[in-house]
């Protein structure tokens, strides 16, 4: 027999993950509204590519710079691939690794960020100094160099950016979380014996998380903006693997060029709109969220 | 320049009736004063007082005409001097403002501008209304430092606000409002931020000044000990309604309604002290520092009897909280040892193991920093039970809910984020925390004074039944002697890093005592009208005497 234990109602005072979620949506603006379905169709085209795409990222199905047509929706390139699929392909590859890079920039980034407002002393100041010491070169040149140093890899192309881009991101952090490091419940959490660990991810970390979160999607376009300019140079991501950048820079010749089939746009504008788009795009989600957590209130 | 005549008592000055406001949050209007009616003559001093939420603060700013961001007064009428502030407009109140109407407010620290010099602050007002010149206001402004007694009134206004001491500030920030000579001054709880020993001072000088130019004020506070000083006649205000108004002294010796003699009745709580030999926590010597070179403690010895509660009373800088810092181990001492269950416990914190950790808990002051607002209650009351015991899943949750329970609180709060609880329940969640890792001692820093006083009553009764049950020792920091009075077994004053006295509860209160102990404890405000002129007058008479 089991001794008479209290019976725990499970009350659900607070509103349900989901409810929130539908309430916070349906306050959205149509600016972000705009920008959340945008991103939606990137990930969609991004995550199903090979089902998408008529045909192969590499695949040369037709003539040299055909124009636009049912055949080839965007025309061909210089070799004969269909661009609207290595469009599709690209979004994959583009969006993937500047996603990758700036998920690994604030895993360091943001972990010692917070761990150097907390211990502050010798630790703060050297990896501080560092950080300026990076911040002061900049990102493009420094990318080019390490590049040219370590090999053009895609491996190395996530670790360098994430390296870079990891300085900003501690900056961040490191401000943010120096305001809640002195809150009486990180004292409490050190008095009760709590590793590190737990003070940075359970007590410091989710109250810096809406300033961090607002810049992650900044981060990311960045990110994304300079492997385009990197491959645009030839270091990024190398053929034949689709990517924006590489497919304006293969292409850019025809901007001199005259279209004079329908849409009217020449080729090497297909890739740097996909980029603009979803640069705007994220930006408005971000504007949207950052306005939100601000604490900026329209008053009545 | 008014004439005297025109100051003379009697007439009406301030005239509000009706006055219904509401306040915004999260979109939604609710009312914060909900019809109030208040009238006051010349010269008269008018004390405003209630819990926090009674709406005093909202009702003093409205007799200037202005709601505060979020805040509109939708009905009644608000005549000063027979102008409509309601239907004036935003120029009209402006002129009004600072010149006839100052207002002086509870932070002199927040409310001084910290980079301009004090005396600049002081005459901003008279000299762009144009009262009067520059060199003229300079002047005046000496004057009434004088008058109100700041140290070297020729010179302390060429000082920046973070060079004088607060109580300084609190009462240049008066100066600052009677530079323009107002007919109405709004203090809105000018001497909660101060210590006892210097509030005698403050209110002194405010309540001389203002009698010396016969000024009209309304006097907000929540301590009636102090409106019972400075107030002709007082307005208990509860949930944005008028409870009674009285002259003070028919309002000290009969209040009508019951919750006015609640509020009267102050501390029914009364421990009788019990002392005892069981040493839990000595600490022997001990000096500290945080940089090493001016000594926060110095030579301080205390010791912690098992089950009981020492009161460690002093002013702010009297090193008290240090010496929380310094048994907890987050500032190690520079000389001296800690003993603990007999045994020396570790200078530093890391150095400590987790059971000895367990043994020793402390709450804070403020319950708004000391729960992470993004853990729910579950989490917060959980992870000591998880972290010290172990325990986990249902049998955490029903931990809980029986912690809950012991602080009189619902299981349903268990999903609940700190900012969905009123400030005693934030406390009493602090309270529970600190009780699930069974602790031998709890160090309360302050615990009751960011509360109000009904409910400080409510979380001093908690904290002596759960002493009773759990036989826990506190070590209870506090500057309010009232608070001493009622749950101290054994009482320690401390002044300026030094133990100046320890003792059981009835030899530290009752004399003969230190010097400094006299201090502080004639400093303590009286619910009697006369306290303080009678203090002033045996004051002076001891200086004039030595």
């Amino acid at each position: 027999m089991t001794a008479q234990s209290p019976q725990l109602r499970q009350v659900r005072a607070r509103r349900s993950l989901w409810e929130s979620t539908r309430r916070t949506l349906s306050s959205a603006p149509f600016s972000a509204w705009f920008g959340m379905i945008v991103i939606l169709l990137y990930v969609i085209a991004a995550v199903f590519a090979p089902w998408i795409a008529p045909y192969g990222e590499a695949e040369i199905v037709g003539k040299a710079y055909q124009p636009p047509g049912p055949e080839f929706w965007f025309g061909t390139d210089q070799i004969g691939r269909d661009l609207f699929s290595r469009l599709i392909y690209g979004a994959r590859n583009t969006i993937g690794i500047a996603f990758l890079t700036t998920l690994l920039s604030f895993a360091v980034g943001g972990t010692l960020g917070v761990l150097t407002a907390l211990k502050r002393g010798w630790l703060d100041q050297g990896i501080s100094r560092v950080v300026d010491a990076f911040l002061a070169i900049p990102v493009l040149i420094f990318a080019l160099m390490l590049l040219a140093v370590f090999g053009k890899s895609i491996v190395n192309l996530i670790l360098i950016l994430a390296l870079l881009d990891s300085t900003r991101v501690f900056r961040l952090a490191r401000a943010t979380a120096l305001d809640v490091v002195v809150m009486d419940y990180v004292e409490a959490a050190k008095l009760r014996g709590e590793g590190m660990g737990w003070i940075i991810f359970k007590e410091v970390l989710p109250n810096i998380l809406p300033p961090l979160i607002t810049e992650f999607g900044l981060r990311f376009c960045f990110v994304f903006l300079t492997i385009a300019s990197l491959s645009f140079l030839g270091v990024g991501i190398q053929p034949p693997t689709a990517d924006w950048g590489s497919m304006v820079a293969e292409s850019k010749t025809l901007i001199t060029f005259p279209v004079r089939t329908f849409p009217w746009i020449p080729a090497p504008f297909y890739p740097a709109l996909a980029i603009a788009i979803l640069t705007v795009a994220i930006n408005f989600v971000v504007d949207w969220f950052l306005h939100k957590t601000s604490g900026l209130r329209d008053e009545v | 320049m008014k004439s005297e005549k025109q100051r003379v008592r009697g007439e009406t000055l301030l005239e509000i009736r009706g006055l219904r406001i509401e306040g915004n949050s999260d979109g939604v209007w609710h009312p914060i004063v909900k019809g109030v009616d208040l009238s006051l003559k010349r010269g008269e001093v008018l004390g405003l007082i209630g819990e926090s939420g009674a709406g005093k603060s909202t009702i003093g700013l409205a007799a200037m005409g202005f709601a505060r961001p979020g805040c509109r007064i939708i009905d009644g009428s608000i005549l000063f001097d027979g102008i409509d502030l309601r239907a004036a407009g935003e120029e009209d109140k402006r002129t009004l403002w600072g010149s006839r109407i100052a207002y002086v407010a509870q932070s002199a620290a927040a409310a001084f501008n910290p980079a301009h010099k004090i005396i600049d602050q002081t005459v901003e007002t008279a000299v762009r209304r144009g009262v009067m010149d520059r060199g003229k206001a300079v002047a005046d402004a000496v004057d009434l430092y004088r008058r109100l007694q700041l140290p070297e009134p020729a010179h302390i206004g060429e000082r920046y606000p973070h060079q004088v001491s607060g109580g300084q500030l609190q009462r240049a920030m008066t100066a600052m409002a009677m530079s323009c000579r107002p007919d109405l001054i709004i203090f809105d709880e000018p001497t909660t931020a101060l210590d006892v020993t210097t509030q005698v001072e403050v209110l002194a000088a405010m309540r001389d000044i203002v009698e010396q130019f016969h000024t009209a004020a309304i006097y907000i506070t929540h301590d009636l000990a102090v409106v019972a000083q400075m107030a002709d006649r007082i307005m208990v205000l509860r949930h944005g309604r008028e409870v009674e108004e009285a002259p003070t002294r028919v309002m000290l010796s009969e209040p009508r309604e019951d919750y006015t003699k609640t509020l009267w009745a102050v501390r029914k709580l009364a421990k009788p002290e019990s002392v005892s030999d069981d040493i839990v926590l000595s600490v022997r010597n001990v000096d500290a520092s945080y940089s090493g070179v001016v000594k926060v403690l110095d030579n301080v010895t205390v010791g912690l009897p098992r089950g009981r509660t020492v009161a460690v009373v002093g002013e702010s800088g009297s090193g008290k909280s240090t010496l929380a810092r310094v048994i907890t181990g987050i500032l190690p001492p520079s000389r001296g040892e800690i003993l603990f269950n007999g045994k020396p416990l570790s200078r530093a914190l890391n150095e400590r193991d987790k059971d000895t950790l367990r043994r020793i808990q402390m709450i804070y002051q403020s319950a708004d920093t000391s729960l992470n607002p993004r853990q729910t209650i579950r989490d917060i009351i959980g992870r000591p039970l998880e972290f010290y015991q172990g325990v986990q899943g249902a049998a955490r949750d029903r931990r809980v809910a029986e912690l809950l329970d012991s602080i009189e609180m619902d299981e349903s709060y268990i999903d609940r984020l700190p900012t969905e609880l009123s400030g005693g329940q934030k406390q009493r969640i602090s309270i529970a925390r600190a009780l699930a890792a069974e602790p031998d001692i709890i160090i309360c820093d302050e615990v009751t004074s960011a509360l109000d006083q009904i409910v400080q009553e409510e979380i001093l009764t908690l904290l002596m039944r759960l002493q009773k049950d759990t036989n826990v020792s506190y070590l209870f920091i506090t500057h309010d002697i009232a608070t001493v009075r009622a749950i101290a077994d054994e009482i320690v004053v401390m002044h300026q890093g030094k133990v100046v006295q320890q003792g059981p509860k009835s030899q530290v209160l009752n004399p003969p005592h230190p010097a400094y102990t006299e201090l502080l404890l004639s400093s303590v405000p009286q619910m009697d009208p006369d306290w303080l002129t009678n203090l002033l007058a045996r004051r002076a008479a001891g200086k004039a005497g030595a």
